[in-house]
């Protein structure tokens, strides 16, 4: 079962060098113990493009995040986990490491 | 059989079972179909099939098992019917599912599974109350709707969404991992605790005062969680702690306004009761571990059901057992109950300048506005306790303690 632990944050997006190292030292054991699929930290939602294709017409390009809030994604991961015991424990050691709140949420089951 | 037990007896034998099979059968079924719906569907329907069949064919030899027998049955219906919409993961679900159920007895450790389940810390708490109420204690919507001023419907959606998000992330149907499970048991014996206290303190202008259709529950649920963990000191302590407390129950109100403890009539203490809290507090001092604070709870309530009177009480061990607790837990709740006892111990100045000195933590709660009117009045600042006493009507919820300090405060010179 996947989960997507994603990162919340308030403030700067760049993380400090010591909040790094956690964050290296979580991911080498995430891969080591198996749980790793993917995960990474995203640039600054100044960076990010909002495209609209939805209507018959050209595609619609907006600068900027698709919402404005206080709080962001900054990052995520996605890992692989038994059951949401074992996802809760891991983000508990994510929110640590890359000192931030964590989200987590499955994605959907094949029925 | 039939003729042997009559109609009314196999209606006294539905209600019977319900209350000892319930959590049996969902948990059963949780475990077979791993999903908690199904589980709870096939439950109901079942003890539905119960009233019906067993007044005219008479109340099986062994009822929880023709309960688990016939819930199987129907859910296997259900996966078959969902099964009909071309599901070959619902297919390989039923594969596993054609050898015949348990037998009842060898699966207690279904039913903590089931208390885990429904008290999962990803879950909000009121959902944690209200599923453990269903899926445990059998209650149904409308009466959990009921018990908690809720909307039939408001509630209905609660456990749906609650069933959606076990099943959509994966809360898992089983007993935590050893690291886990310290805090998980808390969790659980928080969620009962809560059931009881609504129960016991019921809020609310239009609430009862007390409702002993909760505090009972709690304690049912409270007395198969203990059968179901019986190294636990803390379940113990909780049950130990819910027997005292309800042991005072019909004494604690008299023509609708609270009695204090000092004017109870302690010969309306139920005596059975209290034999079986003093039981398990003993039981837990006699395994010498440290006491949770559940226990020393259930300590203090035991010293205060150990007295014949009110003077009689043992303040010294009371102030102790507080002491204890303080350093459990440093809510200011407890600090206040401390500084009360303190007051039979060292007097109401030495205690109202503990109660004075919570006041920035505790403005917002009755029960420490009601501490001070009382310590005010017994030092004859009668100004000062009219004044307490208005805080604390003006604030308390429970429509008996509202009519208890009303008079109190009239009675002031």
């Amino acid at each position: 079962m996947q989960y997507l632990f994603s990162v919340i944050a308030e403030g700067p997006a760049q993380a400090t060098e010591e909040e790094q190292a956690a964050v290296d030292g979580f991911n080498d054991r995430l891969i080591a113990e198996g749980y790793w699929v993917f995960g990474g930290g995203l640039g600054e939602t100044v960076s990010a493009t909002v495209i609209d294709n939805r209507g018959a017409g050209e595609p619609i390009f907006s600068d900027g995040p698709y919402v404005e809030s206080k709080e962001y994604l900054a990052g995520f991961w996605v890992i692989e986990a038994a059951d949401l015991d074992v996802a809760l424990r891991l983000a508990a050691e994510a929110s640590q490491a890359c000192n931030r709140k964590v989200e987590v949420r499955p994605f959907l089951q094949p029925e | 059989m039939t003729g042997v037990t009559g109609p009314t007896g196999a209606r006294e034998a539905v209600t019977r079972a319900h209350h000892e099979e319930w959590a049996r059968v969902v948990a059963t079924l949780t475990k077979r179909f791993g999903d908690l719906d199904i589980a709870e569907e096939a439950a109901a329907e079942a003890f539905a099939a119960a009233v019906e069949h067993w007044p005219a064919e008479g109340v099986p030899p062994n009822p929880g098992g023709w309960l688990t027998t016939t819930a199987h049955r129907k859910a296997i219906d259900r996966v078959r019917r969902e099964n009909k919409r071309d599901d070959k993961h619902q297919e390989a679900r039923l594969l596993s599912d054609d050898e015949a159920p348990e037998p009842v007895g060898a699966i207690e450790d279904d039913r903590l599974r089931l208390f885990f389940i429904c008290c999962h810390p990803a879950l909000a708490p009121e959902t944690r109350v209200a599923l453990t109420l269903r899926m445990v204690g059998g209650l149904t919507v409308p009466e959990i709707a009921r018990a908690f001023f809720v909307q039939e419907t408001a509630m209905g959606q609660r456990i749906t969404r609650a069933k959606a998000k076990i099943k959509a992330a994966r809360i898992p149907f089983r007993v935590p991992d050893a690291q886990d499970l310290p805090a998980r048991v808390s969790g659980v014996l928080a969620v009962l605790f809560l059931v009881f206290n609504e129960g016991y303190l019921a809020t609310g202008p239009d609430s009862d005062p007390v409702r002993q259709d909760l505090t009972a529950e709690a304690i049912r649920l409270a007395r198969l969680i203990r059968t179901l963990l019986p190294r636990d000191g803390e379940a113990a302590g909780l049950l130990a702690l819910m027997l005292l407390i309800e042991a005072r129950r019909t004494a604690r109100v008299a023509a609708g306004e609270l009695v204090a403890l000092d004017e109870q009539d302690r010969g309306a203490w139920d005596p059975d009761l209290i034999a079986e809290g003093h039981r398990l507090v003993r039981e837990r001092l006699a395994t010498g571990q440290a006491p949770g604070r559940y226990q020393v709870l259930a300590a203090i309530n035991a010293v205060h059901t150990s007295a014949r009177d009110y003077r009689d009480t043992d303040w010294t061990q009371i102030v102790a057992l507080y002491d204890q607790l303080v350093r459990l837990d440093s809510s200011p709740v407890v600090a206040l109950n401390r500084a009360i006892a303190v007051a039979e111990l060292d007097g109401p100045e030495v205690a109202l300048a503990a109660v004075d000195g919570l006041a920035d933590r505790l403005d917002g709660y009755h029960a420490h506005h009601a501490a001070r009117a009382d310590l005010l009045r017994r030092l004859g600042r009668s100004g000062e306790s009219r004044a307490a006493y208005d805080r604390a009507i003006e604030l308390a919820g429970n429509t008996a303690e509202v009519a208890y300090l009303t008079r109190r405060r009239d009675q002031l010179a």
